[in-house]
């Protein structure tokens, strides 16, 4: 089993779930973060205060997948958040031990 | 909202001004009333009576100076710091309110609105204080011979003038003062500052009788009648604010609220020092739309404010009303434009300062500006403060805030001397009426260098007492039980610190 940890642009998040929807992964926990990357931050100016805000809002989403599927679920994220621009985010992908549904205690692959 | 205005005639005239008022200082305890209406009514057959009309817009401007206070200017401080003190500045505004409100009636009305003997000039009596011989039928004078209102009406007119100019300073300070040390201070401030220039301004004991004694003087034929006339009027010029008769035009009170307040809260923010992190730390504002609500409710609030300083609704209404309009139109354009110009992009929190620019600008022009006079107050006024609060500020590294110097004590210098141009009939002013100056009987004259010292003198006066009283203040204050927080306490926020809750529980 495999966590794909997607970091996106938050107006993505929309395309992201609906190509995951069309291959079959069902469930995904979604995060607002702020963070950076290249895509360097912008400047803000309030009267004569400037600011240079270097962390970005972005959405951070996790899906829990068996590990045959992960070439198609970072095949799907990446096709659906692209835009060709800096800042489009990245893609993790983590080994994930152990997996238990709460309501029927059903564990690991039955669990996801 | 200033009374007709006399100039002094020396300091001989004062004395024995004074001397007559304490010698009937009993019966001026007992005729308590309005400062016009028994002059008034020994002048004239029967008592004035207030005019219905008058009435209800002076009782609605009251409450529309409420409402720049609270929620307008609290909620226009409060986007503008972090969420961690929104709490703390909507607090502190409302507080100050409350505390005004009862110390107003306890003894701040009778010390900026009643004869204070020898003193005079400089400040009121205890005659009225817990409005003693106040009641449903004592009358004030209003700008019109022989017009008076409630002077219930006037009191609480003023008050709410008393509420939101110390309510101004806090911006200066804000995110990193005790709750505690701000309401000793402004218990201070308003006593020892506001109530003072109050009286220095608007005081004025008689306004019908210094209107009779100038149009005598105006009318003697002979030398013998001109001196008679002449001594008549210093009589009753005697008894006025030492501002009221230097000639200086305020009409709404750039110089008592704005420059005050504005001076205030520059000096504040020097002995506080600034907030930790400050240049460093992200300090930008929480909630631009609750500035732009606050902004928006304190532009909606000054129609009473400066509109009602004509203490009747009638064409100098209306053109104060317009004035007040077009200024802040035309303040509210030039910062967005400076900026999009200067800085790259026209932003909402610029429009927002230029609102109140040229809110705070028009001011003491209100009444005595014109239309077009006043839009061209407030294109000027902005690009001015936005210096202020940008290149200035960071050249000199103070921290105010909320920019309470460069908006409101700049914006009020701008106003007082702008008053003073457009006053001018050639430049669609209302001229010199006759009572703004009479000294000489000079109404219907225009001397611009003559008005512009007697504008400076305000403003010269006010920055004086308030800069150098605030600042004796503030010390006292942090003698006694300390301005600022801890370090910690500062850092978590006054909200929890101070008050032991958050504004936002989300």
């Amino acid at each position: 089993m495999k966590i794909v940890m997607a970091i996106i642009k938050p107006f993505k998040l929309e395309e992201v779930r609906d190509a995951l929807t069309a291959i079959g992964v069902h469930g995904l926990t979604v995060t607002e973060v702020k963070g950076y990357g290249r895509q360097k931050g912008h400047t803000e100016i309030y009267r004569g205060a400037e600011y240079a805000v270097s962390f970005l809002p972005k959405i951070k989403i996790e899906v829990a997948i068996a590990a045959d599927q992960v070439d198609k679920t970072i095949d799907a994220i990446t096709a659906a958040a692209k835009t060709g621009q800096i800042g489009d985010g990245k893609i993790f992908v983590i080994n994930l031990d152990h997996a238990v549904r709460i309501r029927t205690g059903e564990a690991d692959a039955a669990a996801l | 909202m200033t009374f007709k205005r006399p100039t002094s005639a020396g300091w001989a005239t004062l004395a024995i001004a004074g001397l007559c008022a304490v010698g009937f200082v009993d019966a001026a305890l007992a005729q308590a009333a309005a400062p016009a209406a028994d002059a008034a009514a020994a002048a004239a057959p029967a008592a004035p009576v207030p005019n219905k009309g008058d009435v209800a817009w002076m009782l609605v401007s009251s409450a529309l100076v409420l409402m720049m206070s609270i929620p307008g200017l609290a909620l226009f401080y409060g986007g503008l710091v972090r969420t961690k003190n929104m709490a703390s500045v909507l607090t502190q505004v409302f507080a100050i309110v409350a505390m005004i409100g009862v110390t107003w009636t306890i003894y701040g009305y009778s010390m900026a609105f009643t004869d204070g003997g020898s003193m005079t000039p400089w400040i009121g009596g205890f005659g009225k204080a817990f409005m003693h011989g106040i009641d449903a039928n004592s009358t004030a004078a209003t700008f019109s011979n022989g017009v008076v209102i409630p002077e219930l009406a006037y009191f609480v007119f003023q008050m709410t003038f008393a509420m939101i100019t110390p309510a101004l300073i806090v911006g200066a300070f804000a995110e990193r003062i005790k709750f505690s040390a701000v309401m000793l201070f402004i218990l201070l401030w308003s006593t020892f500052i506001y109530y003072p220039i109050a009286h220095w301004v608007w005081y004025v004991a008689a306004p019908d009788d210094v209107a009779a004694a100038a149009k005598a003087l105006a009318a003697a034929a002979d030398a013998a009648a001109k001196t008679a006339a002449q001594a008549k009027l210093d009589e009753v010029t005697g008894a006025v604010g030492w501002l009221a008769g230097a000639g200086a035009l305020d009409f709404a009170g750039g110089t008592v609220v704005h420059i005050n307040a504005g001076i205030a809260g520059l000096v504040g923010a020097l002995i506080i020092g600034k907030r930790i992190g400050y240049g460093k730390d992200l300090m930008a504002p929480h909630s631009l739309t609750m500035t732009m609500i606050g902004a928006s409710l304190l532009w909606v609030g000054w129609f009473g404010f400066n509109a009602g300083s004509n203490l009747e609704a009638n064409g100098t209404t209306a053109l104060a009303f317009v004035n007040t309009m077009v200024a802040t139109a035309g303040a509210s354009l030039s910062w967005l434009l400076c900026e999009w110009i200067v800085k790259g992009k026209p932003s909402l929190l610029g429009i927002c300062s230029g609102a109140v620019a040229g809110l705070v600008a028009v001011t003491p022009a209100s009444g005595y500006a014109g239309p077009v006079g006043a839009m061209v107050l407030g294109l000027i006024v902005s690009p001015v403060c936005l210096f202020f609060v940008s290149t200035v500020k960071n050249a000199l590294g103070y921290d105010d805030a909320l920019d309470v110097f460069g908006v409101h004590c700049i914006g009020g210098i701008i106003g007082a001397l702008g008053t003073g141009i457009l006053v001018n009939p050639a430049l669609g002013g209302v001229g010199i009426t006759d009572y703004t100056n009479i000294t000489g009987n000079n109404a219907g004259t225009y001397d611009l260098v003559g008005q512009m010292i007697s504008q400076g003198k305000a403003v010269g006066a006010t920055l004086l007492w308030s800069g150098i009283g605030s600042a004796i203040l503030y010390k006292v204050v942090d003698v006694v039980i300390g301005l600022r927080p801890s370090v910690e306490q500062e850092r978590e926020g006054l909200d929890i610190t101070d008050h032991g809750e958050r504004a936002y529980n989300m």
